[in-house]
């Protein structure tokens, strides 16, 4: 029943969502036909555009795991934003400043981002443990220091005076990630988001720290009486957190970008937070939301380039899909509705 | 030394602290509204994007009706709206109020940027809108002082309003039936409903408080000095005003001072620009400082919390 439930409460979820936006799009717009079909569509119309979904969820996959992890085990730190932003600078600096032969190049810059990435994502949880701080509260601010000394880095050392533009140097070839599919932007960086995927799922399910993760997420109290050594566990997932979503970073500069031009923070931190809802905060079923997620996204880019309508539709759609999701006592009346015809119907 | 200096010359400058409060004032503002919902339970992750959104209606409200006071209604009005949203999914749908306030924010800047599209055909800021401002107020005797005159008359009604608003909000919480109820709710709800304390509908009205005064702190970003509202320009003030408010754990007055603190290194920031140190080393000093009090703070609590229970042991073998 409550499987059952959460099925249906997540499809009425879905079906607002997408009400919503239909409505919007036809107030809104002058060609709302074009704009609805592409939206839903679009996406499936060519080889290009359907891999370009796969290759959008990358970065999304990172943080969703990311987040997840920290949410699982019950804390709520943010820093995955800079972890990824400052991953990406580092992956400029060592695909810029270091030559590597081509196959040790991407594996030195995912290590090297993954240690920094996990470095930055300990600082909240370390505050947390000695100084009693919030980690939601420290890391927001830690994220603007962050970004600002990504960008110092970038405008100081590996600029490109003659880019016009806010952009680092570009890249040596040897530290680029392959594609897969030619026509496509389809690249390697994809198995290596399935493999974390499938990494952090034994690791939350399979493994003795991952067991402490989900019952100090779940009963910190017990915990702590069960002898789990709690501070060791927060401060421990958020380093893999913080590992993880660096790695995103280096991963995402290296099979799409060949220079360094986030001039704002991207928000895939941000992003990661629906994505581990929806997932259920499962490592398992996080390709799936990502995935659904980059489905949107390149629909509203296709939308937007080929209507009037603008992309932003997806922010939108995205806060009214949290909200109804994680709505607790959305449907309640109805849950309760069903359940008191099954008790009444067992009576008689 | 050449930034030392710097320093000690614009700390010598009364526009300095003109600036001072200036920058302060969105912050406060939201620290207090921060401060109302946090004491009555519920922490309002939202006001980031309560406040973007009460920026941009209010300029646009103004820019239709031509009529300052009627486009700072909508902000507040605006603001009033978004964290009833809040209040509704956290209070009636039993939703985490961290994941609501972060899915009204993510709407926040996704929509007023498509709005903005549709009223301006821009995505970047609302140039193209006559938007109004609100006016700026000389007190008179003050201004005549030396010095005095130059840091405290003259400033924008909102940050006047603001620090009105820190007493009244005080005076609340320490005297009023309303604030009374909002803390004992935010302490412990049970107690409160076992003496029967209406508990949603008290932490109904503290979130419309929270929310109507992050309004006025959106008015006073689009309708202040600057008088146009640009995609994104709160800035991360609604989550400064999250550490400021934890700094001053539900006393309005030191919520002021942390206010100011913030509002202290933001003006040294832009007092600094033209000096050697690199321009995103000063951009980060607001944050990091604030940080870094924020962490003391919660260390002195937590000393302090340990030093009693040693002397509660104490008293206990004795």
């Amino acid at each position: 029943m409550s499987k059952k439930f959460t099925a249906i409460r997540l499809l009425c979820a879905f079906a607002i969502a997408m009400a919503l936006s239909i409505a919007i799009i036809l107030a809104v717009s002058e060609e709302p036909g074009t704009a609805i079909f592409n939206l839903f569509i679009g996406p499936l119309q060519s080889k290009r555009h359907f891999f370009e979904v796969f290759s959008s969820s990358v970065p999304l996959i990172f943080t969703g795991l990311a987040l997840g992890l920290v949410f699982k085990s019950g804390n709520f730190s943010m820093i995955s934003d800079a972890c990824l932003y400052i991953g990406g600078v580092v992956t400029a600096a060592i695909a810029i400043e270091i030559a590597l032969p081509a196959g040790v190049h991407p594996v030195v810059i995912m290590i090297a981002a993954a240690a920094v990435g996990g470095l930055i994502g300990s600082i909240p949880a370390l505050l947390k443990v000695y100084f009693h701080t919030n980690e939601l509260v420290t890391s927001l601010m830690l994220n603007y220091v962050f970004y600002y000394l990504g960008i110092y880095t970038i405008t100081k050392f590996l600029a490109d005076r003659e880019a016009g533009a806010f952009a680092s140097r570009k890249y040596a070839s040897t530290a680029v990630l392959p594609g897969i599919l030619s026509g496509t932007n389809f690249h390697a960086g994809y198995l290596i988001a399935i493999a974390v995927v499938i990494l952090l799922y034994l690791l939350v399910f399979k493994t003795k720290f991952g067991y402490e993760i989900r019952v100090s997420g779940s009963n910190p109290q017990f915990a702590k009486y069960s002898g789990i050594n709690t501070s060791r566990v927060i401060i421990l997932t958020q380093v893999v957190a913080g590992a993880v979503a660096g790695l995103g970073g280096a991963v995402e500069q290296m099979g799409m970008y060949q220079r360094f031009n986030w001039q704002d923070s991207p928000s895939y931190a941000w992003d990661g937070v629906i994505i581990a809802i929806l997932s259920g905060n499962n490592p398992k079923m996080v390709p799936f939301a990502a995935f659904f997620l980059a489905y949107i996204r390149v629909g509203a880019d296709l939308m937007s380039r080929r209507s009037d309508v603008q992309n932003e539709l997806v922010s939108i759609i995205q806060a009214v899909l949290i909200l109804f999701v994680t709505a607790e006592r959305f449907m309640a009346g109805w849950k309760q509705r069903q359940e008191a015809k099954k008790a009444l119907g067992g009576e008689v | 030394m050449g930034v030392l200096q710097d320093i000690l010359r614009t700390l010598s400058l009364p526009e300095f602290y003109f600036a001072m409060f200036r920058s302060a004032t969105p912050v406060l503002l939201t620290t207090l509204g921060a401060m109302v919902a946090s004491r009555a339970g519920t922490n309002n992750i939202a006001l980031e994007g309560t406040m973007l959104i009460s920026a941009f209606v209010g300029v646009v409200v103004s820019a239709f009706t031509q009529s300052a006071l009627i486009g700072f209604l909508g902000a507040v009005f605006a603001g009033f709206v978004v964290s009833n949203i809040l209040a509704y999914f956290v209070l009636k749908l039993n939703s985490n109020s961290v994941i609501s306030g972060i899915a009204l924010n993510t709407f926040a800047s996704g929509g007023t940027i498509f709005v903005l599209y549709l009223v301006t055909g821009e995505k970047g800021a609302s140039t193209s809108l006559p938007s109004l401002t609100l006016p700026s107020v000389t007190i008179p005797f003050v201004k005549d002082i030396p010095v005095i005159g130059a840091v405290l008359s003259g400033h924008h009604i909102l940050t006047y309003a603001g620090l009105i608003l820190v007493a009244v909000i005080w005076y609340m919480f320490k005297y009023t039936r309303l604030g009374m109820h909002i803390r004992a709710v935010g302490e412990s709800p049970d107690a409160a409903e076992s003496v029967g304390i209406p508990v949603k509908r008290v932490k109904y009205i503290a979130l419309s408080i929270s929310g109507v005064l992050t309004g006025m702190a959106g008015a006073f970003l689009s309708m202040g000095y600057v008088g146009l509202f640009s995609s994104g320009m709160t800035a991360g003030r609604g989550y400064i005003a999250l550490a400021t408010q934890a700094i001053a754990a539900g006393n309005a007055v030191v919520g002021m001072l942390a206010s100011l603190l913030f509002g202290f290194c933001q003006s040294m920031a832009n007092y600094l620009q033209s000096s050697p140190i690199p321009l995103q080393f000063i951009q980060l000093m607001p944050y990091l400082i604030i940080v870094i009090a924020y962490t003391i703070y919660c260390f002195m609590v937590e000393q302090r919390r340990k030093k009693k229970q040693l002397q509660a042991a104490g008293k206990k073998k004795g």
